[in-house]
């Protein structure tokens, strides 16, 4: 039994214990504790556009069904037939009409979880079954939240509200869908879907490790450089230096584009310029965007080159390019990653060809990027088991004690973003934990 | 000049073998410039550029892919994959004398280290016939757990 005091000591502020990396016992607390109370993505609403539309998920380990009701609303139900367990839905998506009906014995539930109807249902009369956790039909999670678009859950039924859990973090969410004329994303596709054997936080803190592109992907990104300069730098330059180049800049480049902190473990990188900066100007974008919002707004939505933006607990999007990184536990040491892109509505196709291609390029299982990054994190994975040292450092730039209740703007070198974390992940775990 | 039905099985097995021994050099010089190598990320996928897919590679691309294969700091190539392909005899799906189509099974396997995994493929080459020689205009590969979760896959299915 880990008590408040013993996940406390996990986390001493320059350092983190391997134990959240490696400890299958840490990881189920995680699963009860932390993605119980914080405010985990779920899916766009995109996914789910028609009375009966459904999408099926999971919120940490949590078996999860995302579906639009007869009234028009997004619901959130466990993924389980209250009868004997059935999942209810095993499809990744479909349509199921105006209720679900359990393949099992065929009970049936309304779009919004409440029990319908069970076959041969006097066999209950008398029973008490009315009195049963079961009469009310599927469960709900605790609280569903779409923000523009993007569906949270709260597993836990009390705590943390989600305007005070994200606060000003939700300006990146913002600046995503302003970006398109209509005001709205549509999700275009299914995701990429990346198996990595690693623990999911490793990936989060890659979000905003800028210490690392230079050095990791000099396989890639320098590669790239090195050949167009061969074929004598010819322009327009091919499509993949556009994308892959940007991240061979130099630690300068990256120190300038700044990291930004809100409190409970969101922040991103980008705060002044990023690689997404220098993309050519997609002919049409502009003036539509113009016409939405006018030119003052529209060049204000522009100039917001957010690189990544981490939502605590474990997601990831990038404004500029519409996509969105789901990081899913499936146990201490596997996470699947899921990489979804977006349609600005109204935007011209040309900027969705681009954001797919950054997709293919930068997070498929046969990215050339991606292979680098996953060789990183498992390589960790297992030095992590050593017994040469037990703790992990994270303190560059870290110079005292911090405050992760203020939003800060530093040097984009900073693993300020990954203390950050790790300060929500102490309170998000122990807040519904028993002293001991 | 037409091409035999036979060059074209034999052209076909020919670019698997050089893809399973490295030949990467003579495996882009079958290609013409402006040819893509797509594996699509859906089922029956028809649309390469508003939807993912896992390539859909310009030889820019594929070039950048090939020579990063043998980089100093080409980390997770340390140490490097290897690959076997075991394919079947091509159907011939379309044939005129400049352009040939064929549709080509295959079972993929790639190592490293302790891993090994298997992956079925349905290869449709699009071939064309320049000056009596058969080149690469367009590769398709559908891997048929497309839509499967997948650690890295390093080298060319
Ligand atoms: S398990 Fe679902 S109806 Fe019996
Ligand atoms: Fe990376």
């Amino acid at each position: 039994m880990r008590t408040v005091s013993d996940i406390t000591a996990l986390y001493t502020g320059p350092q983190v214990h391997r134990d959240v990396y490696t400890s299958p016992d840490i990881y189920r607390l995680e699963m009860e504790h932390l993605f119980a109370n914080a405010w985990v993505f779920v899916g766009h609403e995109s996914q789910t556009s028609k009375k009966g539309d459904y999408f099926t998920t999971q919120i940490g380990d949590q078996p999860v069904i995302q579906v639009r009701h007869s009234d028009g609303e997004i619901y959130v139900l466990f993924n389980r037939c209250p009868h004997k367990g059935t999942k209810i839905a095993i499809d990744r998506d479909g349509n199921t009409g105006k209720f679900f009906r359990c393949p099992y014995h065929a009970w049936s539930f309304k779009t919004n979880g409440c029990l319908l109807a069970i076959p041969l249902k006097k066999g209950y009369e008398e029973t008490g079954f009315s009195e049963s956790e079961s009469a009310k039909g599927m469960t709900p999670v605790g609280a569903v939240k779409n923000y523009r678009g993007f569906v949270f859950a709260r597993l836990a039924s009390d705590g943390i509200d989600f305007d005070e859990f994200f606060g000003d973090s939700l300006s990146s969410i913002d600046n995503m869908v302003d970006r398109s004329p209509a005001g709205r994303l549509e999700i275009a596709g299914p995701p990429l879907r990346y198996m990595h054997k690693c623990n999911w936080k490793m990936l989060v803190e890659n979000q905003t490790d800028t210490c690392h592109p230079m050095v990791a992907h000099e396989s890639s990104a320098g590669t790239a450089v090195k050949i167009w300069k061969e074929m004598g730098n010819p322009e327009p330059r091919p499509p993949a230096m556009e994308i892959i180049a940007p991240f061979m800049s130099p630690y300068e480049f990256f120190e300038k584009m700044g990291i930004r902190t809100w409190p409970n473990g969101h922040g991103h990188t980008g705060v002044h310029h990023s690689i997404h900066s220098d993309y050519s100007a997609v002919p049409g974008y502009f003036e539509a965007l113009c016409e939405a919002h006018g030119e003052e707004r529209a060049r204000e939505i522009l100039d917001e080159n957010r690189h990544n933006t981490v939502y605590f607990p474990n997601i990831m999007i990038k404004g500029p390019i519409q996509q969105l990184r789901n990081f899913i536990p499936l146990g201490p040491n596997k996470t699947l990653v899921e990489s979804y892109i977006y349609r600005l509505v109204g935007a011209p196709d040309q900027l969705l060809s681009r954001t797919a291609m950054y997709n293919r390029m930068i997070n498929a299982p046969t990215s050339m990027v991606g292979h680098d990054d996953l060789e990183m994190y498992e390589r960790a994975q297992e030095g992590l088991m050593s017994n040469g040292m037990e703790w992990v450092n994270i303190q560059r730039l870290r110079t005292g004690e911090e405050d992760f209740s203020e939003e800060t703007v530093e040097n984009g070198t900073t693993e300020r973003q990954m203390r950050n974390q790790f300060d929500a992940w102490v309170k998000f775990m122990t807040v519904s934990m028993e002293e001991a | 000049m037409a091409v035999s039905k036979e060059q074209v099985i034999d052209f076909l097995y020919e670019e698997a073998r050089m893809l399973d021994e490295g030949r990467y050099d003579e495996w882009l010089a079958l290609w013409l410039e402006d040819g893509h190598y797509w594996m699509p990320l859906d089922y029956k996928q028809t649309d390469p550029h508003l939807v993912t897919s896992l390539l859909y590679e310009d030889m820019f691309m594929l070039r950048l892919r090939v020579e990063r294969l043998n980089g100093a700091r080409t980390f997770s190539q340390k140490p490097k994959s290897r690959c076997h392909h075991v394919i079947q005899r091509p159907f011939i799906d379309e044939m005129t004398d400049n352009r040939v189509v064929t549709n080509t099974s295959m079972h993929y396997v790639e190592t490293r280290l302790d891993e090994q995994f298997l992956l079925a493929l349905t290869a449709v080459h699009e071939l064309a016939v320049v000056d009596g020689v058969l080149r690469i205009a367009n590769k398709r590969v559908d891997i048929l757990n497309c839509d499967a979760a997948f650690g890295n896959i390093q080298l060319l299915p």
